[in-house]
């Protein structure tokens, strides 16, 4: 028997209004009226906020979401909990004072940002860096890469569903911190750049440490792609997500792994060598299909492309000075300080008003970060501070991406998405 | 100072000439870069004919500073790199102090709407034409511009209502 419209089933014999109203009232019960919306008549709309206290998103970042049941209709992206308005305090600070600062911007390869800020600096002021300094920065650099990218690859295996594949990317992470320990005297913010050069020469402990490590890092890297290249549910997870599309890439505003992923091979080290990366034999890898599974790819071959630079790095890496023999651009070394009157008073006079590049001069210097093209843009008024230092952060650029691709995605993807885009908001909150 | 410009920037030198003489107002360069200022008024249809005419399709960043001079206190200064001759060029231009307003580029470039959102945030400078122009970082109840010269650094205190830090007593 339908229970709708029980009145019209049964035919009470005595009573008859009261009965009535009884089987009235039972069909009453439990149903309420409601509005119906006519634009959502099924009531599916919901706005999710995400973060930003949440472990997928990296950091302090936070997403409002518009869903229309397992879609997202809209996504914003609101950040800045993590400003610290380090461009004001730069303009407070002396070149090198501020060098440190620029360990906690990208603080996943602490290293790219003190070497960014040194050779913006440098160009500036026109100090010339020794040719051994600026080997041992591109291999510092590009164990920093390998660095950003093993936490991007343990963590966004993680948010896809893989818990044991973070330790094994940390493990190895682990010996580049060692390895920067051994170099700089620190594991995680290294400040070890210096304008002029760099603060210490390599160790030969630090020297047998990469050797091992780009020595036995290849077969890791062989196995993780054994194990994920052909990987049925990692592949269901990437394939398809969060496509940055070809045409749109660049007006978007995207940078680094994800433009390279979405076709284009915009690589600071190619379009505007630095340091001597016109000397050393890479490739760019790029890939068309601008998905989640495409920026994977990129990476893993990025980090191979990196040991590759290391390796001839090492090759012709010549013996020399590590600073810039000139007191007036660089700090002297420690020698210098504790065995002489003058090497004293021009380390006093560096940490004290530091390098003074002409007035009104201003300066663009890019490096190719791990997130892309990390760009710092110096305006000197003649003094030891800069009075405008702007840092063009490519986590800031690609979380725009982020807000124009999440749109039309399902929500479970989400983090995969945000793995996948890899921003730190260190930096991209300043 | 003679400039010593290749084949593109010397293009555009020649082009914006030509075509905008009476908005261009400087060349220079300094470290290597070129840069060029041109009149706030029509800095859409320039960005516009430097991307369809000589390709500087890829927007790098857009930075706002404060001159901290009584006329004309604020400059904008757009980085745009041409991919294809692998040039960078930076285009400039300057704003009152007095209710600071700029045309926005998001027509020409969408990446530039976060950019200058920043700018908004940090200088106070507003962007006319921008599709979302909010605060990026700082709350939208905060009333100062942080990047400005006469902000202190170490900020105004209660300027801004922090959270109880002691939730669970009165």
């Amino acid at each position: 028997m339908k229970l709708k419209d029980i009145n019209s089933k049964v035919d009470p014999k005595f009573f008859k209004e009261h009965q009535r109203s009884i089987y009235k009232s039972l069909e009453d019960k439990h149903t309420t009226v409601e509005d119906i919306d006519s634009e959502d008549p099924l009531n599916a709309k919901m706005v999710l906020n995400m973060g930003p206290q949440h472990p997928a998103t990296h950091g302090v970042l936070r997403l409002i979401l518009q869903l229309r049941g397992e879609l997202i209709e809209k996504a914003k992206i609101d950040i800045g909990y993590l400003h610290r308005g380090v461009e004001k305090i730069a303009e407070n600070k002396t070149y090198q004072e501020f060098m440190p600062y620029t360990d906690r911007m990208d603080y996943l390869s602490p290293y790219s940002n003190n070497v960014a800020l040194c050779m913006a600096v440098e160009k500036l002021a026109e100090v010339e860096v020794p040719e051994r300094a600026q080997y041992i920065r591109m291999i510092c650099m590009e164990l920093a890469r390998i660095s950003s990218h093993l936490l991007w690859l343990g963590t966004m295996v993680m948010d896809a569903g893989a818990i044991s594949f973070f330790i094994w990317t940390f493990r190895e992470r682990e010996k580049i911190y060692d390895i920067f320990d051994e170099v700089a005297g620190h594991r995680f913010t290294v400040s070890h750049s210096r304008i002029g050069g760099v603060a210490n020469d390599f160790t030969d402990d630090a020297v047998a440490r990469i050797k091992e490590f780009i020595e036995t890092f290849p077969q890791e890297l062989k196995d993780w792609h054994g194990l994920l290249d052909r990987n049925r549910i990692f592949i269901d997870r990437n394939k398809d997500v969060g496509i940055v599309r070809t045409e749109d890439a660049l007006d978007i505003g995207a940078t680094g792994p994800v433009l390279r992923a979405a076709g284009y091979g915009v690589d600071q080290r190619i379009l505007t060598p630095y340091l001597k990366y016109d000397e050393i034999d890479f490739e760019v890898p790029t890939r068309m299909e601008g998905d989640n599974l495409a920026r994977y790819f990129v990476r893993m071959e990025e980090m191979a492309e990196s040991i590759k630079i290391i390796n001839q790095c090492f090759d012709k890496m010549p013996k020399g000075p590590i600073r810039a023999n000139n007191a007036k651009h660089a700090y002297p070394s420690k020698d210098e300080v504790y065995y002489s009157m003058e090497g004293m008073i021009h380390d006093f006079m560096m940490t004290d008003t530091g390098i003074c590049p002409p007035a009104g001069k201003e300066v663009y210097h890019a490096v190719e970060s791990p997130k892309g093209e990390l760009g710092y843009f110096i305006q000197s008024d003649g003094t030891g501070h800069p009075w405008r230092l702007k840092i063009n952060a490519p986590s800031f650029r690609n979380l725009q991406v982020l807000e124009n691709i999440l749109d039309g995605e399902m929500v479970a993807d989400t983090v995969v998405i945000i793995g996948g885009i890899d921003p730190v908001l260190g930096e991209a909150d300043k | 100072m003679s400039l010593e410009l290749n084949d593109t920037l010397q293009g555009v030198v020649d082009g914006l000439s030509s075509e905008y003489s009476e908005d261009l107002i400087e060349v220079y360069q300094s470290c290597d870069h070129t840069y060029i200022r041109v009149e706030a008024k029509n800095i859409v249809d320039i960005c516009s004919y430097l991307k369809k005419k000589h390709h500087f399709i890829f927007l790098s960043d857009v930075i706002g500073t404060d001159r901290y001079t009584s006329d004309e206190r604020f400059e904008i200064i757009y980085n745009m790199m041409n991919l294809r001759t692998r040039d960078r060029l930076f285009i400039k231009i300057r704003v009152e102090e007095e209710n600071p307003k700029a045309d926005s580029v998001t027509s020409v470039w969408k990446s530039a709407s976060w950019m200058e959102r920043e700018i908004y945030d940090m200088f106070g400078i507003r962007f006319e034409g921008h599709p979302d122009l909010r605060r990026i970082f700082m709350p939208e109840d905060f009333e100062y511009f942080p990047l400005r010269k006469e902000f202190p650094l170490l900020g105004i205190p209660g300027s801004i209502e922090l959270p109880n830090t002691t939730p669970d007593t009165e």
